[in-house]
């Protein structure tokens, strides 16, 4: 079957999300994946009929991640539950009937899945004509289990070769998972190079619609200098005009209290607003404890529409000025693209010299040298750069060693902080958020 | 330790293991997604005194249940204290039943999510035969 088949002509995840963009929307979207079909058709039709600007989404659960696809049928048998749609294992009759007159132009759906070995994925797809998804040879590959880094490398390069040859009427997009790695801890140059560096690699192979992500980490200031830089690098570097970022609230121990994620939400949508930045990816009050529920997610998604309209969705600002985090990330990607004229070979070379090594992440092809930490104004830095071509822009300061209160301490530092604080006034969140986008600050 | 096979998080790895060195355990941290057939590998080349399984992604007892019984159909393993904690189901409320077949399964600690889990699991480390020097705690972290 090919994608026509079943794919709505016209469908274009990328440019749909920029025209929503130029038309004073911030796109917002859920995470929401459910095991069941009619479970997950109700979820697409609920963020559809949430008051905001969406895009749906279909997440994967991790036994399809990991490809261990009778474990799904196991639990599809024994009715135990899925944490995400086993699109690999529902026939493609039955996906189709989950999207049917819901998979529009106007309703792009993007599937998430989190696999360095995406190929049944990819296959399943194809199949159903879906054309947005994300991820990467890294992203998908360091973080999230064994999968060898070459071989991820080789399993995304099939698949992306896949997608982009896929003869369908929609234009295939890819968003890179780079700008997220471990979700918290990895200081932002890291993220922006990563994504930068993934975005590279779709392109090289043919991809013309990208996305690159950023994950909201813990200060506001660093996070609108972090988005300014991976703005002005891919305009830069990137081969083709259709990019655009997506904002991901915060993806580490999130608070549990309503307002403290409601609050915690609001700055993720300002770093969007104050950076121009095209989609939003919510977390939902219900995070911190378990898989939201659909109702939790389009009260996530229409708090995220409040927060937009507070802070004004405005123009794109101008490129970025000269930054800290530029430096460091223009300093990574240059140093990784200088290892071999293929990109995907050169990131595996980057990971052998240690040129990127991801704090605390565990994979055997991680250099697991470089460290991060939160210093006292809340900024994310380096207590560790390892073999990191970093030497000339990071002073590390000697001394600060991680320990495991200290790592508690760091990854619960967002949870406590926003718990703790009292709701500030509109009046001030707007005058701070002016600060903000004017004052960028340099690290260190 | 290490994470079930299924579940990609690594930070509840990371903390418990700085947690364990600072005890004085030297840790093998196998990392996220490890199958079973590694974990059963790795356990008897390194004949742990704790296997330690953590799980955040909701497919826990599932993962975990199929694990415990490779793990005791192994004889040199069959004794070898192993626990399982972390968000062991995809609801969020009290597993209830679910724990009594964890622990019948041949775990001998469940640690659901809990305010509480951090003093039992102190209590639990108390109950293990006196450390030795490098004696190494193969934990199955799931993330």
């Amino acid at each position: 079957m090919t994608a026509d088949a079943v794919s709505p002509a016209g469908i274009d995840f990328g440019r749909h999300v920029r025209r929503m963009r130029a038309a004073g929307h911030l796109v917002v979207q859920p995470r929401m994946g459910f095991g069941r079909p009619e479970q997950m058709r109700a979820g697409l039709l609920a963020t559809r009929r949430a008051r905001a600007a969406t895009v749906g989404t279909i997440t994967l659960d991790s036994f399809t991640r990991v490809g261990d696809l009778d474990a799904v049928r196991r639990a599809l048998r024994d009715g135990t539950g899925l944490n995400g749609y086993p699109i690999a294992s529902h026939d493609a009759a039955t996906t189709a009937a989950v999207l049917r007159d819901l998979h529009e132009p106007a309703f792009p759906v993007q599937v998430r899945h989190g696999s360095a070995v995406p190929q049944h994925i990819f296959t399943a797809l194809a199949q159903v004509g879906i054309t947005a998804t994300e991820g990467g040879p890294v992203s998908y590959c360091l973080p999230y289990g064994q999968t060898p880094l070459a071989e991820s490398v080789r399993n995304w390069e099939e698949c992306v070769d896949l997608f982009v040859s896929l003869t369908t009427a929609a234009r295939p997009h890819l968003e890179t998972f780079g700008g997220c790695l471990m979700g918290q801890l990895c200081p932002p140059s890291l993220l922006v190079a990563v994504t930068v560096l993934e975005a590279l690699f779709f392109c090289s192979r043919g991809v013309s619609s990208v996305s690159v992500s950023y994950a909201q980490q813990t200060s506001l200031d660093q996070d609108i200098e972090a988005v300014g830089a991976l703005r002005r690098l891919c305009a830069e570097m990137l081969p083709t005009e259709d990019w655009h970022v997506v904002i991901y609230a915060y993806m580490g121990v999130y608070p549990t209290t309503p307002p403290g994620a409601r609050r915690l939400l609001g700055e993720a949508v300002r770093v969007a607003a104050a950076t121009g930045s095209e989609r939003l990816i919510v977390k939902t009050v219900a995070e911190s404890i378990r898989i939201p529920t659909i109702e939790e997610n389009v009260e996530a998604l229409e708090t995220a529409e409040d927060w937009a309209r507070t802070y004004g969705v405005a123009d794109v600002p101008p490129p970025a000025p000269d930054s800290q985090i530029y430096a460091e990330a223009y300093a990574l990607i240059s140093a990784v693209l200088n290892l071999d004229s293929d990109v995907g070979r050169a990131l595996v070379l980057a990971f052998q010299h240690g040129y990127l090594d991801v704090p605390y992440c565990l994979h055997p092809d991680n250099a697991g040298r470089a460290r991060g930490y939160i210093d006292d104004t809340g900024r994310l830095r380096w207590a560790e750069i390892g073999a990191m071509p970093l030497r000339k822009l990071v002073r590390t300061v000697g001394g600060h060693r991680v320990t495991a209160s200290g790592l508690l301490a760091d990854l619960n530092y967002v949870r406590q902080k926003f718990d703790s604080e009292q709701p500030s006034l509109p009046a001030r969140s707007r005058t701070s958020s002016a600060t903000a986008i004017t004052g960028g600050g340099t690290a260190l | 330790m290490s994470a079930t096979a299924s579940d990609a998080h690594t930070w509840n790895l990371v903390f418990l293991q700085l947690f364990l060195e600072e005890l004085g355990y030297s840790v093998v941290n196998l990392g996220s997604c490890v199958s079973d057939e590694r974990l059963v590998r790795e356990c008897l080349r390194i004949a742990p005194t704790l296997i330690v399984i953590s799980s955040v992604n909701g497919h826990g007892c599932q993962d975990g249940l199929r694990l415990i019984g490779r793990l005791r159909s192994e004889d040199r393993l069959k004794d070898t204290p192993t626990i399982i904690g972390g968000k062991l189901g995809i609801t969020g409320t009290p597993l209830g039943d679910r724990v009594a077949e964890l622990l019948e399964g041949g775990f001998d600690a469940v640690f659901d999510d809990g305010a509480r889990d951090g003093i039992e699991f102190h209590e639990f480390l108390r109950t293990l035969p006196e450390r030795q020097s490098r004696l190494p705690i193969e934990a199955s972290l799931t993330p």
